[in-house]
């Protein structure tokens, strides 16, 4: 355990909403309007954490225990990841199996609660989540294999947080394949453009947005702040795997890693601004491509 | 014994030729008969208030054989002598299969037990074979008692290599074990049986077949790799393709027999990876190989064994296992809706439960050998990485259905909407096993020290290289068991908080908000069959599931209807027509059996004279 960890999730927890306000100010400028304030995620948390609740009477505590053990969930990912300079808080060999399973708990967690209101809407939301997930993981995990023999180490601190130049020169191509496969299933489990759209509620393409549609007040908020918090560790993980920057000092690192952040927001956004979400049907073909990068990165490291 | 206790033997003469009396309890067999004893101990509670009403005129009976399944199982882990394990293992089939057909009365259960029958038969042929191979090497049948020579290494006189021996070994075991395309008998004979046996057989009778390969291999000698990449592949292939027949059945205890050849996959990936580390001499990655199968051989029997008896209170309260008739359960039998969520979250590999201890160390074993090992290990390690992430999360998939459409929700049947949670006795076992299940996800770092001694070829790797390599992966355990105990704790808070806020302002009952449909039905809800839909078409082509569906039609539609069953393409396309034709060609010998006894002595007449005939011929 390191100490000095401990600064990890507290810029997390401070930046996660303003990774989502930068993603919507750079869709709004694409589509030539000023967008909403950057810091509107904070506002909406803060009115929903004190607003009542309405529960559905066919609800039981399983409702309630999804919004609450998904933000439990991340905040313990958190503790996992490396970002910046900073060390992760707990690091060791195959941490990130039990990040991402982490997240597996969240979201079964998640998917259950949405089944529990009974409504189709979220049922067809939740089994969407599951299909698209169970095949995101594979590739994700593949992902973090190549990185890993790139790297020679199996923790995120090896991979996503020790990656040197030396290593860049020696798999450039392999990490380029593995950070294209990296972005692609970033923005499938993250409810993005291509395969889920967050601006939309009543869709019935939706995933994630369908999934909560029942929640409201504080386990609304705590649904928002976790999605936030998800996409901001899977971003850096991302941007750990790109961003070979290591002169040990700290503000520099650290002042690297979010300014990285803040490019990936705005990449997200024009990829959400130039591109038209996927036919459901297609979504799986969108992940099984991502997989035939993570493959090939695979291919050529072994060879 | 797990504690470092010196092994106990018991050796008795026996008349049978070949055969002694040998039992042995050294820490592998001590491992296996803690969750032989514990796992049965609890069913047979559950049981208890399960019959209570009695199976009718043989209740006596059906206890027997049940007490005979765990006693031969028993008796199993503790042989040391070829014909006595196999004995024990013919009393273990016979006793499972009594309770299989204990309800003859029902088509569906005499079918399953006679599949079951042959497929367990042709299993132990492979095996009565194999221990003849040993004998070959060995001159009488006792194996690995301390003391007695065990057979080494083959000799050059044994009429099988070790590879042939191998491979009688997988396919004998692995029939019992449910390897695919071996498992053909396991969704038909665990939804047949009363829920506590279906328990204990999955939970327990089929890791029989995984302990004794891991009895048996280190008799062969030293493993070649390609034996590991065999057993890797074997297990993918049950593992990926079980999770799939599962998530295609709407039966609850059908679509966790599935489930069960998909966790005997991943014990089978987590052997191969151990076979992989003792050829290549890695006694990291054969610790975490092994131990990771042996940790999720417990795990299974926990989870599975908890799964199968929340099934059973389900069926016991509705009358019906079909999902589709279920629903908001959880409401009318919230002990065995939390049990059941237990379970589901465990089966699916998910942290702080024990599931996710034992994949991890299968994970943390294929990332060592992807990350570091020699080209073919490392494709070894990546193919199970990527195996085991799809399985688990097509198993969470699976177990959202299952959950979530039986328990969540509104019922979808009047007999659903009647359900009455189940007695103590009924409860209490599953509280039990449910509580297991967290206390060994957070104490694995504990745990794991007890499997060294019984690690298989542990003997091949110098004491403190393995040492060494356990305490490497204990040491990660540990941290892994401080963030699953931080998400607890940060569980507990948020659960706090959320409270604190909602008694603030309060909270207000009201429909579920349909998108503004304002009578809503339990008809309309998400059906299991739907919310599988979307994975299973992606894997069509492996499954070939039979869609039956009435289209509404015209500008009134009265009647419509759809309905996907999703039968064993094994059984179809590849057992089915090579049993049809063995049936073809033997059946010219039908009619030898006669069935007057005067004819059967003429053929023991005749050969005797045809023996008498050849040892004054060919042997004078």
């Amino acid at each position: 355990m390191n100490p000095e960890g401990l600064g990890g999730p507290v810029l997390a927890i401070l930046f996660a909403p303003l990774f989502l306000g930068l993603i919507q100010r750079a869709k709004a400028f694409f589509a030539g309007r000023t967008g909403p304030p950057l810091l509107q995620l904070y506002y909406d948390l803060g009115k929903l954490l004190r607003k009542s609740a309405v529960f559905s009477r066919t609800t039981t505590w399983v409702f309630g225990l999804g919004p609450v053990a998904g933000v439990a969930a991340v905040l313990a990912a958190l503790t996992l990841l490396p970002q910046g300079g900073l060390p992760a808080l707990f690091a060791f060999p195959g941490d990130f199996v039990l990040l991402l399973y982490l997240l597996g708990t969240a979201r079964f967690l998640t998917m259950a609660a949405a089944l529990d209101t009974g409504s189709s809407f979220e049922g067809m939301g939740a089994s969407r989540e599951a299909a698209f997930s169970a095949l995101a993981e594979p590739v994700l995990l593949l992902c973090l294999a190549a990185a890993a023999r790139v790297s020679g180490r199996t923790s995120l601190s090896g991979i996503v947080g020790g990656l040197t130049e030396a290593d860049w020169q020696r798999g450039a191509p392999v990490l380029v394949l593995v950070g294209a496969a990296v972005l692609a299933v970033l923005l499938a489990e993250n409810a993005r453009i291509p395969v889920d759209d967050p601006s939309t509620h009543l869709e019935l393409t939706m995933i994630h947005e369908a999934m909560v549609l029942d929640h409201g007040g504080p386990d609304l908020a705590m649904i928002l702040w976790g999605a936030a918090l998800k996409l901001w560790v899977m971003g850096a993980l991302l941007v750990g795997l790109l961003l070979p920057v290591r002169t040990g000092i700290l503000a520099l690192d650290g002042g690297a890693f979010l300014l990285a952040m803040a490019v990936l927001a705005i990449v997200i956004g024009i990829v959400e601004s130039t591109i038209a979400r996927l036919r459901m049907n297609r979504v799986p073909q969108f992940l099984v491509g991502a997989g035939a990068f993570a493959v090939v990165a695979i291919a050529l490291i072994l060879r | 014994m797990l504690l470092g206790h010196p092994a106990e033997s018991l050796r008795l003469p026996w008349s049978v030729p070949l055969a002694s009396f040998s039992l042995e309890i050294d820490a592998l067999s001590a491992f296996f008969l803690v969750a032989i004893f514990g796992l049965s101990a609890l069913a047979a509670a559950y049981g208890g208030g399960a019959w209570r009403a009695g199976p009718g005129r043989r209740g006596a009976a059906a206890w027997l054989a049940f007490n005979l399944l765990v006693a031969s199982m028993a008796l199993v882990v503790a042989a040391r002598n070829g014909i006595l394990f196999l004995f024990a293992w013919e009393m273990m089939t016979l006793a499972s299969w009594f309770l299989v057909t204990l309800h003859h009365d029902r088509d569906e259960a005499r079918r399953a037990g006679r599949i079951y029958l042959i497929a367990a038969h042709i299993g132990t042929a492979f095996l009565l074979v194999f221990f003849l191979g040993l004998a070959g090497v060995a001159p009488t049948l006792d194996f690995g008692l301390s003391g007695a020579p065990a057979a080494s290494t083959p000799a050059a006189g044994a009429f099988l290599g070790p590879s042939a021996l191998f491979l009688l070994a997988v396919v004998g075991f692995g029939t019992k074990a449910g390897f695919m395309p071996l498992h053909m008998w396991l969704p038909e004979a665990h939804p047949a049986a009363p829920a506590h046996v279906s328990a204990v057989m999955s939970g327990v009778m089929i890791k029989m077949g995984i302990y004794g390969l891991l009895r048996m291999l280190p008799y062969l000698g030293p493993p070649p790799a390609w034996w590991g990449w065999l057993l890797i592949a074997i297990g993918l292939v049950s593992g990926i393709l079980g999770v799939l027949y599962a998530l295609a059945q709407h039966e609850l205890k059908r679509l966790l027999a599935y489930h069960s050849i998909e966790n005997i996959g991943i014990i089978a990936g987590g052997m191969g990876l151990g076979l992989l580390g003792t050829a290549y001499g890695t006694p990291f990655l054969a610790a975490l190989g092994f131990s990771g199968a042996l940790l999720h051989v417990w795990n299974h029997a926990m989870f599975k064994g908890l799964l199968f008896l929340g099934a059973g209170s389900v069926i016991h309260a509705t009358g019906t296992g079909e999902i589709e008739h279920l629903g908001g359960l959880l409401r009318r039998m919230p002990w065995t809706g939390a049990a059941f969520l237990t379970g589901a979250l465990a089966i699916s590999g998910l942290p702080p439960l024990n599931g996710f201890v034992s994949e991890f160390l299968i994970y943390l074993g294929s990332f060592q050998a992807a990350a570091a090992a020699p080209g073919s290990m490392a494709l070894a390690g990546m193919a199970l990485i990527a195996g085991l992430a799809l399985i688990g999360g097509l198993a969470a998939a699976c177990f959202v259905k299952a959950f979530g459409i039986a328990f969540l929700g509104e019922p979808r049947s009047a007999r659903a909407s009647e359900a009455r949670e189940s007695g103590v006795l009924l409860r209490a076992p599953m509280a039990i096993l449910a509580a297991l299940c967290l206390a060994i996800g957070l104490m694995a770092p504990w745990l794991l020290p007890l499997l060294q001694p019984a690690l298989p070829y542990g003997a091949a790797f110098p004491a403190p290289a393995l040492a060494a390599g356990f305490g490497t992966a204990t040491t990660i355990l540990t941290r892994v068991t401080a963030v699953a105990g931080l998400f607890l704790l940060l569980v507990l808070a948020a659960v706090v908080l959320r409270r604190a806020l909602l008694a603030r302002r309060g909270v207000r009952r009201s429909g579920t908000w349909d998108c503004g449909y304002a009578l809503p039905t339990p008809r309309m809800q998400y059906t299991a069959s739907s919310f599988a839909q979307p994975i299973l078409e992606v894997f069509a082509p492996l499954l070939g599931t039979r869609v039956s569906s009435l289209k509404p039609m015209g500008l009134f539609p009265d009647k419509a209807s759809h309905a996907t069953e999703t039968p064993d393409s094994f059984r179809e396309r590849v057992v089915a027509p090579i049993a049809a034709e063995v049936a073809r060609r033997v059946a010219p010998f039908r009619r030898i059996q006669e069935g007057r006894v005067q004819v059967y002595v003429l053929y023991i007449a005749l050969t005797l004279v045809a023996v008498l005939v050849y040892q004054f011929l060919v042997n004078p």
